[in-house]
């Protein structure tokens, strides 16, 4: 009995390493592929006879001749931290009226908002496009910057309520009564409370603006003024894929969705799993 | 309502107005209407589903079978494929040595760029640096051993299978969590009452998952429809038309082709798809 179990242990831990193993696979191609020399990964980056590490791939994308990832990173963190900064402020407060004033027709507003969150970017890209035109900010940053931020609010909105939601509201109705302002009340009192939510928010929308192409391929259009994203299809050859420039290329730019990922996994998880799941 | 408390809402409204309300009704307008502003009825949706690139029958079942026909067959192959493995994964998971690591892996899909998982797909269904078509060399399956990504037969199909690899680990977290929900006490008592791990899945944990079932379904169909960037930077969806979807369509339509009434069709068409899940969805959580 004792050693079937131990049998059944034994089977499930290994299929479970094996699952993995196969999961990790393509990353692992992509990450040799591009410390290694392309003559070397081009016929399958699992043959190790043959293998010299190398940074060049690297120096190649990051310094590219028409679209350096050196400059597609800058671009990428001028339009992500203020694309994040801007629906934090602007959903704190609409979440915060959601779910602290009473007004009529307040949850239909609120699921109207919130319905947003999943209308497909197709389904505004075109009057976008003819806005940001006629307002000059077609080609700009500040307007990409106002698209993500918009974007973002049904998000954040409907975060930041649910967590509000969840603070007592004690401390509130007590600063009322020494006679504080609600805007007084929701920056001192609920606001610092909700440092994890707001953390998490900020976690998935800069990753989310980060990884972005859609919308910078629509709006961003001179080859210097390109985001990290669209540099990568760019990389691509007419007639030959270079997978060393494209392999170091993806790998710095999943690095630092990564790296979030790795320095705020509990937050990330939870910004993931928010609007799915309750609490 | 004070004057103060209007304040709290006055910057959202401006930019949803902006940015998100008026341009919807603008494309929904935009789908019913000629280039030249006259209101047509219904004839862009006529005259969209008589198109080659959205409707395409004539080979079938081997694609190109139309954007529209390619989009259904994702979502009938991603979304059980993609809610089984991670479901499968989170129960498997739970009493495994370094299950949280093996999480992680399958994770990361949802962490990076889709423009870099989109690279990924191709990369990995290439043959020559491709560990799929190698992978099908070793077993002798000539049909399968192939550069996936240049023949109409198989494109489509390599980026719905990259895409279950890139999307289950949302499923998997969402799953994993569910579980830790369920009290070890339920399944104790059943394990008492000589239920097999078998029974055990199917009557015990499946119906307690079925609310969370809902969600994982709802939020896998939206990302399904909304796909882009993966088809983009792999195939761009071809080879001829064949891996195309609406979303890509959409695309060509208004940036290629300049023809912005059947591109804002192609949109509304998407977006009503969403909007059906997406309301079933919110319904439910704020029920919760």
């Amino acid at each position: 009995m004792k050693i079937l179990k131990i049998l059944k242990n034994v089977t499930i831990n290994s299929i479970a390493w094996l699952i993995g193993l196969l999961w990790i696979l393509p990353l692992m191609g992509i990450l040799f592929a591009s410390i290694r020399p392309y003559e070397e990964i081009i016929d399958g980056w699992w043959h190790f006879e043959n293998f010299h590490f190398t940074l060049e791939n690297f120096f190649k994308a990051w310094n590219h001749e028409s679209f350096p990832i050196r400059i597609g990173f800058i671009n990428s963190f001028i339009v992500a931290i203020p694309s994040t900064i801007l629906p934090l402020i602007i959903g704190s407060l609409t979440g915060y009226g959601f779910a602290r004033f009473k007004f009529p027709l307040r949850d239909y507003f609120f699921l109207f908002i919130v319905l947003f969150f999943a209308v497909p970017f197709q389904s505004i890209a075109i009057p976008v496009f003819r806005i940001l035109q006629t307002s000059k900010l077609l080609d700009t940053y500040i307007g990409l910057i106002l698209v993500h931020s918009s974007w973002g609010i049904p998000f954040a909105t409907l975060f930041m309520r649910n967590f509000f939601l969840t603070i007592p509201i004690q401390f509130e109705e007590a600063a009322k009564l020494d006679g504080a302002s609600d805007f007084k009340i929701f920056y001192k009192i609920a606001l610092p409370l909700s440092l994890p939510a707001m953390a998490s928010f900020s976690v998935i929308q800069f990753t989310w603006v980060w990884s972005d192409f859609f919308f910078a391929l629509l709006y961003i259009l001179s080859p210097e003024k390109y985001l990290a994203t669209q540099c990568l299809p760019l990389l691509k050859g007419l007639y030959h894929t270079p997978w060393d420039l494209l392999s170091a290329a993806s790998v710095l730019l999943m690095s630092i969705p990564l790296i979030i990922y790795v320095l705020f996994q509990k937050y990330f998880i939870r910004g993931m799993a928010g609007w799915a799941i309750k609490g | 309502m004070g004057i103060t408390k209007v304040f709290f809402f006055l910057p959202a409204v401006i930019l949803l107005s902006i940015f998100l309300i008026y341009p919807l009704f603008q494309t929904i307008y935009l789908s019913f209407t000629s280039p030249n502003g006259q209101f047509i009825g219904i004839n862009n949706y006529i005259n969209i589903l008589s198109r080659k690139e959205v409707l395409n029958l004539e080979n079938f079942p081997i694609p190109p079978l139309g954007a529209l026909i390619h989009n259904l067959l994702w979502t009938c192959i991603h979304l059980p494929l993609s809610i089984f493995l991670g479901l499968i994964f989170a129960v498997l998971l739970r009493n495994v040595k370094g299950g949280t690591i093996i999480k992680s892996i399958i994770f990361t899909g949802m962490v990076i760029p889709l423009i870099v998982g989109g690279l990924l797909i191709r990369f990995s269904f290439e043959s020559g640096p491709g560990i799929v078509p190698a992978f099908f060399q070793i077993l002798g399956i000539k049909s399968l051993s192939k550069n996936w990504i240049a023949y109409p037969d198989t494109a489509l199909f390599a980026l719905i299978l990259g895409s279950v690899w890139l999307w289950t680990g949302f499923n998997l977290v969402i799953y994993s969590a569910a579980l830790v929900g369920i009290p070890k006490e339920i399944e104790e008592a059943s394990m008492v009452d000589g239920a097999n791990p078998i029974q055990r899945f199917f009557y015990i944990i499946l119906p307690l998952l079925k609310p969370v079932t809902l969600t994982t379904t709802m939020a896998t169909f939206i990302f399904e429809l909304k796909t882009f960037d993966i088809v983009y930077i792999s195939t761009r969806g071809g080879p001829g038309d064949a891996s195309m979807t609406l979303a890509l369509l959409m695309y060509f339509y208004a940036f290629r082709g300049l023809d912005y009434n059947s591109a804002a069709t192609v949109a509304v068409f998407l977006t009503l798809l969403t909007l059906i899940p997406a309301f079933l969805m919110i319904r439910q959580y704020i029920k919760t």
